[in-house]
Order: C-alpha cells, then sequence, then structure tokens
C-alpha cells in the first residue's frame, strides 16, 4: 500500500517550518523503506496547527499538528499513516470544529488539492463555470454575476455584477480585466492564500468575466512583497495556456483571453484601484479623479473591470451552481460567504469562510479560542490598517456591511486583528497616522500634510501638552481628513484613530512619557 | 551596465506601460537601480529623466544604492505588532546594531521596515532575501541572522 501523505506548501506554513517537516517525511520514510507519496497543497487555514500534516486513510484525511520535524520519527513510531494515536493527533481533518463550522464556497479546493495541478482543479468541480458560462450570452453571464448578490471582497463592497454591466455596455475595441492583488491591508491574507492554494479559481473567474464583459487581456496586479504567490501564479498560467483555457481559442470557443502578472512595487497606495491603474501603466500610484469610473475608462483609457481576488476566485462556483445557490448564503444585503481572517493576538489564527451573518464574538471566541496570552481581548480592528478599533462592548455585532457600518466600522477585506489589554491604543492612532504619511500619494494637501501634523497632535497629547486643546485639535483634523480627501487614505485613516479616541481615551490620557 | 540594460530594454521595452517592469528587472539585475541607468531607461522608453525618477521615487521597493548582502525585512504592521512585534523590532536594531533603512558596516545585513507580508496567521513575521519566516522569537532572530552568517 502507498501512503499518501500531505504537508501544505502555503507560504505561511512554509514560514514556520513545512518545509523542513516534508523533507524529514521523506527521509524517514526511506530509511524506513516505506513507499510514501508526498503531496503539497495550499493550507487548510488553521495556521496554529500548521505545520499540518494529513494522511489519507480510506479515502478520509487525517492530521497530524503542528508537527516539528523532531517529531516525525515518533509520529511514524505511532503508525501516523493507519492514524495511530499520537499526541499530535487531531482526528479527521474536515471534523476539526473551527474547519467543521465552516461554510467554504470560494475556498472549497484550498488546502484539499494540490494547487497547481490541472487535474486535481477540474477532478473538484473547476471549469464547470467556465464551460457554462461559455454556452450563455455576455448579458446572461452579467445577469448571473448580479444575481448573485456579490459584492466586491476588496473593500468597497460594490456589486461586482452592476460593475461588469458598465463595461459591458461600454464600447470599445480593447477591454481589460484586472485583478487587485495587492492585498496591502494588515490582518488579511486571504488573496494570498487563494492565489497559492487555487491559483486555476483566479485563472477561470478572471476568463469568465473576460468573456462576460469581451475584454480579450487580464492583468494579475500582484504585490511585491508577494513571491510565493507570484511563482504559484506563474506556474498555473503557464499550465492553463497549455490546457487551452487561456489564449486565442477558449476551450475550442473562439473566444480570445490572455492573462499576464504584473508586480506591483511596495506602495499600499497602489491597492485603491485608480492607483493601481496607473501603477499597470507603470506611472506613479497616484489617484485619479472620478468620474470617469475605470469600468468607462479605466487602463489605457479603455473599459476595465477592477476586481479582488476573491470577488474574481467566487464567479467561478456561482456559475457552477447558479446564482440563487450563492445568493442563499447571507443575510440582507450581504449575499454569499466572506473568507474572515482571523488574526493578531489571537489562539486560534486562520482563515474562516462563512456565510455572512454570524457574530464578532463568535468569531472571536468560538472560532479564535480567545486570546493568544490568555488575557482579556481588549480591542478589535477590522479591515486593515483604515478600519475601526472595536471594542469589547461591541463584539456582539453581526458581520455583514450594513451592521458594521451602522457601529461606524467597516468590514474591508474581511482581516480581522486581535490586541489583548496590553496594547496601548494612543500608539495605534498614532501609527495610523504615521503610516497615512508613509503611503499618501501626495496628491491631496489633507492626506498628505494632514496626516503627519496628526502624528505631531498626538506626540503633543502623550507628551501632556495642553492636552484638551490638541485633543479637540486631532478631533477637527480627522475632520478635515475625512472631508477633504480624494481617496480612502486620507478619507478613512480618522476611523482608527476616531474609534481609539472614543473608546479608549484613557489611554491618551495616562500619565505623560517620552517615547 | 549599458548592456545589461539594453538587453532588459529589449525584453520589455515594447510592453504596454513597461517601466515598472524595467526597473523591477533592472533591480533584479543590480540590487538597487543605479542612477547612471536613469538616463539609459529614460532614452530606452522614450520618456523624460524626470518622469523615470519620478516614477523610481515613488515606489518603497526601489532602491538607489546597493542594499547588504542579505536584506532583513521586518513586518512593522498591526498583527505583528499585536503579537511582540515592537519587540521584535527593537531587538532586531539592537541585534544587528543598525536602524532601519541602515546596511550593517561590513555590508552583511539591511534592515527595512515592510508593512505586512500576508503572514499575519504566523505574526510577528519577517522577510529575509525574499524568504518568510512566522513566529519569529528574539531566538528564532539570532538562528536566522546567524543561517545567514555562515553563508556569508
Ligand atoms: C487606500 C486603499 C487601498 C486599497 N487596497 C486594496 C487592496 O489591496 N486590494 C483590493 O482588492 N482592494 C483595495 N482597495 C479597494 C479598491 O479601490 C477597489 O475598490 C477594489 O479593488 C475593487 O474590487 P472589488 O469590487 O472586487 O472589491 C483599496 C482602496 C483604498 C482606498
Ligand atoms: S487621500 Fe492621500 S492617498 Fe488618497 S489621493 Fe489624496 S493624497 Fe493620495
Ligand atoms: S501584519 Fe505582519 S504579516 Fe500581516
Amino acid at each position: 500500500m502507498n501512503a499518501v501523505v500531505y504537508v501544505s506548501k502555503d507560504a505561511s506554513a512554509l514560514s514556520v517550518g513545512a518545509e523542513d517537516v516534508a523533507r524529514a517525511i521523506a527521509r524517514e520514510a526511506a530509511a524506513r523503506g516505506i513507499e510514501l507519496t508526498l503531496k503539497r497543497p495550499g493550507s487548510r487555514g488553521m495556521f496554529w496547527l500548521e505545520p499540518l500534516v494529513e494522511v489519507a486513510v480510506g479515502g478520509e484525511r487525517f492530521a497530524y499538528g503542528p508537527v516539528n520535524v523532531g517529531d516525525v520519527p515518533g509520529l511514524f513510531d505511532a503508525g501516523f499513516l493507519d492514524n495511530g494515536a499520537h499526541p499530535l493527533r487531531l482526528g479527521a481533518t474536515e471534523e476539526i470544529a473551527y474547519f467543521k463550522n465552516q461554510q467554504r464556497l470560494t475556498f472549497a479546493r484550498v488546502g484539499l488539492i494540490e494547487p497547481t495541478s490541472f487535474q486535481d482543479y477540474v477532478a473538484n468541480g473547476g471549469y464547470r463555470g467556465l464551460r457554462n458560462a461559455l454556452a450563455m450570452q455576455p448579458a446572461e453571464i452579467v445577469q448571473a454575476v448580479t444575481d448573485s448578490g456579490l459584492r466586491g471582497r476588496g473593500g468597497a463592497a460594490f456589486p461586482t455584477g452592476i460593475k461588469w454591466k458598465t463595461v459591458l455596455d461600454t464600447p470599445a475595441k480593447q477591454k481589460y480585466v484586472t485583478c487587485n492583488a495587492d492585498e496591502g491591508d494588515s490582518g488579511t491574507f486571504s488573496d494570498r492564500m487563494l492565489m497559492e492554494g487555487d491559483p486555476f479559481a483566479l485563472i477561470e473567474g478572471m476568463t469568465v468575466a473576460g468573456i462576460a464583459v469581451g475584454a480579450t487581456q487580464g492583468y494579475i496586479y500582484l504585490r511585491v512583497e508577494y513571491p510565493h504567490a507570484h511563482r504559484t501564479l506563474l506556474e498555473a498560467i503557464d499550465i492553463a495556456y497549455r490546457e487551452g483555457c487561456l489564449g486565442a481559442n477558449i476551450l475550442g470557443s473562439g473566444h480570445r483571453f490572455d492573462l499576464e502578472v504584473r508586480l506591483g512595487a511596495g506602495a499600499y497606495i497602489c491597492g485603491e484601484e485608480t492607483s493601481m491603474l496607473e501603477s499597470l501603466e507603470g506611472k506613479r500610484g497616484e489617484v485619479r479623479v472620478r468620474p470617469p469610473l475605470p469600468a468607462v475608462k479605466g487602463l489605457f483609457g479603455q473599459p476595465t473591470i477592477v476586481n479582488n481576488v476573491i470577488s474574481l476566485a467566487s464567479v467561478p462556483i456561482i456559475l457552477d451552481r447558479g446564482a440563487a445557490f450563492y445568493r442563499d448564503f447571507g443575510v440582507g444585503r450581504s449575499r454569499g460567504t466572506i473568507p474572515l481572517q482571523l488574526a493578531g493576538n489571537i489562539k486560534r489564527p486562520g482563515l474562516v469562510e462563512r456565510a455572512f451573518g454570524l457574530t464578532l464574538r463568535e468569531l472571536l471566541y468560538d472560532y479564535g479560542g480567545g486570546s493568544a496570552s490568555g488575557r482579556p481581548i481588549r480591542a478589535v480592528q477590522i479591515g486593515g490598517p483604515l478600519g475601526a478599533y472595536v471594542p469589547a462592548s461591541q463584539f456582539d455585532v453581526v458581520i455583514d456591511y450594513e451592521t458594521l457600518g451602522g457601529i461606524g466600522a467597516l468590514l474591508g477585506h474581511g482581516g480581522i486583528v486581535a490586541f489583548d489589554d496590553t496594547v496601548d491604543m494612543a500608539r495605534m492612532a498614532r501609527y495610523a497616522m504615521e503610516f497615512c504619511a508613509v503611503e499618501s500619494c501626495g496628491k491631496c494637501t489633507p492626506c498628505r500634510i494632514g496626516s503627519t501634523r496628526g502624528v505631531e497632535v498626538i506626540d503633543r497629547i502623550l507628551y501632556g501638552i495642553d492636552r484638551e486643546r490638541n485633543l479637540q485639535l486631532l478631533e477637527d483634523l480627522c475632520d478635515t481628513m475625512a472631508e477633504g480627501s480624494l481617496c480612502g487614505l486620507g478619507g478613512m485613516t480618522p476611523f482608527p484613530v476616531r474609534s481609539a479616541l472614543r473608546y479608549f481615551r484613557e489611554d491618551f490620557l495616562k500619565t505623560p512619557v517620552r517615547y | 551596465m549599458k548592456e545589461q540594460i539594453e538587453s532588459i530594454l529589449s525584453a520589455h521595452g515594447h510592453r504596454p506601460g513597461p517601466l515598472l517592469i524595467v526597473l523591477h528587472a533592472v533591480q533584479q539585475e543590480f540590487g538597487y537601480v543605479p542612477d547612471e541607468a536613469i538616463p539609459l531607461i529614460a532614452d530606452g522608453l522614450n520618456l523624460s529623466r524626470a518622469e523615470v525618477y519620478g516614477v523610481l521615487t515613488f515606489y518603497h521597493h526601489f532602491r538607489r544604492s546597493p542594499p547588504g548582502r542579505h536584506v532583513v525585512q521586518i513586518c512593522r504592521a498591526e498583527s505583528c505588532a499585536a503579537m511582540q512585534g515592537e519587540r521584535l523590532a527593537q531587538y532586531a536594531q539592537q541585534r544587528l546594531n543598525i536602524a532601519f533603512h541602515e546596511t550593517t558596516p561590513d555590508g552583511r545585513f539591511s534592515l527595512e521596515p515592510v508593512y505586512c507580508l500576508g503572514n499575519c496567521a504566523c505574526s510577528p513575521a519577517l522577510m529575509i532575501d525574499g524568504e518568510l519566516h512566522g513566529r519569529v522569537s528574539p531566538e528564532r532572530f539570532d538562528e536566522l541572522i546567524a543561517s545567514k552568517q555562515v553563508e556569508t
């Protein structure tokens, strides 16, 4: 019997030693004369268990983790290839509560299949969506995406189908589909996991988008901080060309779609869509004034779809299972599922894909298991560096776009960063201003100058200089930035700052210190 | 240098909006973008020097002087901050005896800040020469640095 063992090659898993563990398993098997096939999928998203080792027994996968190189001989001794008892044994992977209680639609294959195995992809539902799309009229494809209720997962939550319709209805010789894979928000890693774990899903989604709106060229704008995702994408794109799923004659349909990856260069602002387009054109990533919308005048002045990785990677399942299937998940105007990313000071960090509608508390405690340090969670930041800090008194908030908006927060790209009670929220507010100053594209004064002033004002508050007046000044500065900025960087930096001021004011009023 | 730049330009110059691609290739080749490259790139792509300079200086990723043999990028963003990332940042500066944006006098290590590596579920995180590391304690930092010292 030839045993099959799975060790992830997701960048995060590798960052904590998965490669060494995989090698140790291969070495140990050889030394013991055991024949074994080692497979390298993406991650299941249970990162506190990485490096996670799975073994297939009777068609089911059983897990052990987190495994160190030193644990490997013991695992063999314990008969882990037959799911033998061992202190690291976790049971059937898909029965682990954290995983079992998810609804994996977009991430259905991530961690399951080998990312660049075309056979694995097709055997697990891949390219069914595209085949369906090829049998439909462009307007019908767009309608299906609209009917699914899918809203952009990059942050702005704009209905994807409506954006596509604008591109479809704008006549032009050349149109483009661009994927925003800049994933700049701290606390987020779902795009990375998807690109590394199931790159064909993104490629398929972009191809469907191209056929839907009549675009023949696609670009993935990938942040340069993701070299591992870059390699995976390049490999997958090559294979898709070879398999006739990209190029001049997609699956024999006569449709053309070409796809290229372009790298960013470490500028957070290039995640903003018009800045991203400038950057794709090889220019400074300065934000464009809207209108015109990118859907009308986007890349190289042509009608362009700009969508986030997760939005595009959700398209294949919508076309495969139908709009109603996807729409039936979720609550209110937040339809479908959302891959939430649990990070920061949390016991069980990872990816949780669920239908909209669970509470923040469920996420932090039922999934996350509370803080990693064992201390109380004092605040969580939702939605990246421009997201509000939510205090413990609001942890019962339901996670959907509207409810979070109602408490002055934002879901953004779905990143949730927990802080225990050792956090100094005045420092976090200062950090938010500093980040804005470092990353501002420089186009508008409230953002460029205001953020630098913001750092200075917070410093004066911390030093104990004229506190009341400077606190008022900080509020005014936030108002100016929120109202006078062209884009969300300057416009939303006030979210973390104001929420810190509002819910954690005591941190600004501590005994003055010099940092 | 002229030759290498010319071959980069002939490989990429024809692509739509090529400047960023060319700058990436130049940095890949030399480890940074030398000043002497700017007029060559400008001529090759039919841009003004000011345009090339403007793009080059807009992006944090591009370097204008040679980095150390090993580039250590430490994440300073929120998730890592929540997991003692600040302590790691302090420790790294002490241990290498340089501040962020500096290179050790022996030219071995450069220290750079980075804002999220997508490794937030294994915070605190850092990257050395493009390789990602997670759950980095000070002890782990020492091991990583030691392994690079062996490599020179
Ligand atoms: C400062 C700023 C940074 C952004 N960063 C990203 C990003 O990294 N990734 C992303 O998909 N969207 C980002 N966005 C949102 C994009 O502007 C845009 O709304 C999105 O790419 C559209 O795709 P979607 O509709 O599929 O979400 C950012 C917006 C702002 C204002
Ligand atoms: S708000 Fe800031 S980043 Fe956005 S356009 Fe203005 S200066 Fe640029
Ligand atoms: S915040 Fe440090 S890796 Fe994301």
